[in-house]
């Protein structure tokens, strides 16, 4: 047992094999073959392991495994109080953690019933923070398939512009990527002086950016051969199979629960929802995902516009504001199970709680994560095509392992 | 201006130096990551590589392959599952290759070391680790930091075994064998 | 709420056994007999006043070793009428075991599978009910309350 000392030892048998295939060998026809895109893999996005049926080149079966990075979120929630468990939804998904965030404080919220308390300059500050997280969101979900699809330039720029947001977050919250920020009754801190400023700053310097970056990448010939026609979702196929976020929005459904659910000051704001249109091709395939959420940005660009002009007017700074005000000394809701919802930019993230109203802490929370449930659909959209177009599909169903392995 | 070796090295065209520091300095200079990523460390991972924070002037370029690569970076959870595949690729490696354990996760299961049942605590119950990067996730300098104790360590490396030592071994074995032939006989 | 009283007496029209209403869940919903539930749920699928077109979650909840039982929640959504609805059946915790959705909505295919893998629970008819998260040989299910760890998994030490 060589497991608490450095030394290694090499030892030829003893690789085995966690997770077997689904398909065996000796099952299989003469000219199909199996293959194995396996956890690490550049083009898989974090570690999922796909297991493709093969007949020369066309893909007969995909079978996703995963579960590489199961990090027993809910086994933590169950032993931990409601306040402790933030740090925990953050790495659920851990490119839009605000997003997640924002989702179980308002959660918890609900089930104590405070929400309607919530000092309306702490509701603003969330839905600012958490539409810049999703700008960033965006941004790796369409740099990173640009790299897939073989641009790389378009994932250099997506990255410095992240760069900004990640460094506004980090002097507002402390942290870069997972910021442990808004809190249940309120936030960690109140913005820093001078942050509308410069949040005006990056928006003005963002624009001409988001400009470049269509031209460059989204309305890219080559991109769009790539692209277009390629991995058509049905929109009866993705209700059914529980698909939402951008994925169900390119198949032509304008289903957004900010606007549906209108939580926190959503219903205040004026934005639109981009549905795919099948501009290039057909309704629902791959361009038609990226270019909704691109769409998104500019959507994004605009709901932050409209916080920080409420926030330095209307819900201007005091000096004895306290974004710790409202957080309950107790967190001891009454004995309930609750489900909320709420619209992260990868889709409807949904937290079920069942409190036993004896303690603070969760007797049960899992977390209904849109990515696992949009991974689901990959087998079904992609029997007949060819792998690279299966590296297409998988790019825009966006999928980050952290979800959905929780 | 000349360039960084004529300045250095002006007097015509001979350097003198020790064979373990160029080949070191060769070694240090060019160290290829393989690209690993997991969890949340892979992002900074990937902002570490861009243009605001650039991994390329150390001579890091990124390559897909286990085969091809120099140094593994762990970036992110390792689960019981993922750790099978860990000890693959790291014996897919060709030596000298190292290991850079990045994030508290990887270091010593981070926060999920209390309940995390399928949470590996600490990449080093898997493979050998080189150097630790500690932060949650570490910030892009923090793991400039850990390339660069990195390449300390590889600077103080010898590329052939210390012989005092050897010698002082082949003596101790020497005396063992003596003592069992006495007691045997 | 009006809708809620429609899709109540709906639900008790095609249960064959009794329903009772859950007070304390949101969104509001019945708790119904697990040999009820494929029906109901085609029922609920399929009837134009109704269209549950969505099935957002599928929540397995342990009840504990003394209660017993495992709860198994549906959470419901109707893209069109937006209305919510809950489901909530009650099994045994030596024998969980039901009928199986996933012909009805896709969705439950992969939350079927995450049940059985971290709560054990057997869905009857399932196309491909094994572990999904876990590796293939782990033994136990972590989701359970009286669930304790294996000191090493293949030569690896857990704690």
């Amino acid at each position: 047992m060589s497991s608490d000392n450095v030394q290694y030892v090499y030892n030829p048998e003893g690789l085995q094999l966690s997770e077997p295939n689904k398909f065996r060998v000796e099952d299989l026809r003469s000219e199909e073959m199996i293959i194995n895109l396996g956890p690490q893999h550049p083009s898989t996005h974090g570690v999922l392991r796909l297991e493709v049926l093969l007949d020369g080149e066309i893909i007969r079966d995909v079978v996703p495994h995963i579960g590489y990075l199961h990090r027993c979120f809910e086994k933590h929630a169950e032993n931990l109080p409601f306040n402790q468990v933030i740090p925990f939804v953050d790495r659920l998904d851990y490119v839009a953690a605000m997003n997640c965030e924002h989702v179980y404080a308002m959660g918890v919220e609900r089930m104590l019933g405070i929400a309607e308390q919530i000092p309306k300059r702490v509701e603003y500050v969330r839905v600012l923070v958490a539409e810049l997280n999703r700008i960033s969101s965006h941004f790796i979900a369409i740099g990173t398939y640009g790299m897939d699809m073989g641009a790389f330039t378009p994932f250099f720029w997506v990255m410095r512009d992240r760069e900004h947001i990640l460094r506004l977050l980090e002097w507002a919250s402390g942290a870069r990527m997972l910021y442990n920020y808004i809190w249940i009754g309120g936030l960690f801190y109140d913005l820093p002086v001078g942050f509308e400023e410069r949040c005006t700053e990056f928006i003005k310097y963002i624009k001409p950016k988001l400009v470049e970056l269509e031209e460059i990448l989204i309305n890219n010939k080559i991109f769009i051969d790539r692209t277009a026609k390629v991995g058509v979702l049905p929109l009866e196929l993705a209700i059914n199979c529980g698909v939402t976020g951008p994925v169900l929005r390119g198949s032509g459904l304008r289903f957004d629960l900010r606007r549906v659910d209108g939580y926190s000051v959503y219903p205040e704001l004026d934005f639109d929802i981009p549905i795919g249109e099948g501009r290039m091709g057909a309704v629902g395939d791959c361009w038609d995902r990226t270019w909704v959420r691109m769409q998104e940005i500019h959507e994004s660009v605009k709901i932050i516009e409209q916080c920080l002009a409420r926030l330095t007017t209307d819900y201007k700074r005091t000096r004895d504001f306290d974004p710790q005000a409202m957080v309950p000394k107790k967190i001891r809701p009454k004995a309930q199970d609750f489900y909320i919802r709420g619209e992260t930019p990868k889709g409807e993230l949904g937290f079920f709680f069942r409190a036993d109203g004896r303690s603070d802490i969760p007797y049960r929370c899992k977390c209904r994560s849109c990515s696992f449930v949009n991974l689901s659909v990959l087998p079904e959209i992609s029997r007949g095509i060819l792998i690279a177009d299966l590296i297409a599909i998988l790019g825009t169903i966006d999928v980050v392992m952290g979800e959905v392995d929780r | 201006m000349k360039g960084f070796l004529d300045q250095r090295f002006e007097n015509g065209g001979f350097i003198i130096t020790k064979l373990e520091d160029l080949i070191n300095w060769a070694r240090l200079s060019s160290m290829f990551p393989m690209t690993f990523g997991i969890a949340c460390c892979a992002i900074e991972f990937m902002s570490t590589g861009t243009t605001v924070y650039d991994m390329d002037r150390f001579g890091m370029a990124p390559r897909a392959t286990p085969r091809q690569s120099d140094v593994m970076i762990v970036a992110g959870t390792v689960t019981f599952k993922m750790a099978e595949r860990i000890k693959r690729l790291y014996e897919q490696m060709a030596e000298p290759r190292y290991v850079i354990s990045m994030g508290s996760c990887s270091n010593c299961g981070g926060p999920y070391w209390q309940h995390g049942y399928h949470v590996v605590k600490g990449v080093q119950r898997v493979v050998p680790v080189d150097v630790y990067v500690p932060g949650c996730p570490p910030r892009p300098e923090a793991l400039i930091g850990g390339f660069l104790q990195l390449q300390e360590k590889i600077r103080n490396e010898s590329v052939v075994g210390p012989k005092a030592i050897e010698r002082l071994i082949a003596k101790e074995s020497a005396s063992d064998n003596k003592m069992e032939k006495s007691i045997a006989s | 709420m009006n809708k809620f009283e429609e899709i109540v007496a709906f639900v008790r029209q095609h249960c064959g056994q009794s329903v009772d209403i859950d007070e304390a869940m949101t969104p509001r919903g019945v708790r119904i007999q697990a040999s009820d539930l494929h029906k109901v749920c085609e029922k609920l699928h399929e009837d134009p006043a109704m269209y549950f077109d969505m099935l957002s979650c599928v929540t397995a909840v342990d009840n504990g070793v003394e209660a017993g039982t495992i709860d198994i929640v549906y959470n419901l959504y109707s893209i069109p009428f937006n209305s919510h609805f809950t489901l909530k059946v009650v099994v045994s915790r030596e024998q969980p075991e039901l009928d199986t959705v996933s012909d009805i909505w896709k969705t439950a295919n992969w939350h079927e599978r995450e049940a059985w893998d971290l709560l054990g629970v057997k869905f009857r008819g399932h196309p491909d009910l094994r572990r999904i998260l876990l590796p293939a040989d782990w033994e136990g299910h972590p989701l359970r309350k009286d669930y304790k760890h294996a000191e090493y998994y293949r030569d690896i030490k857990v704690d």
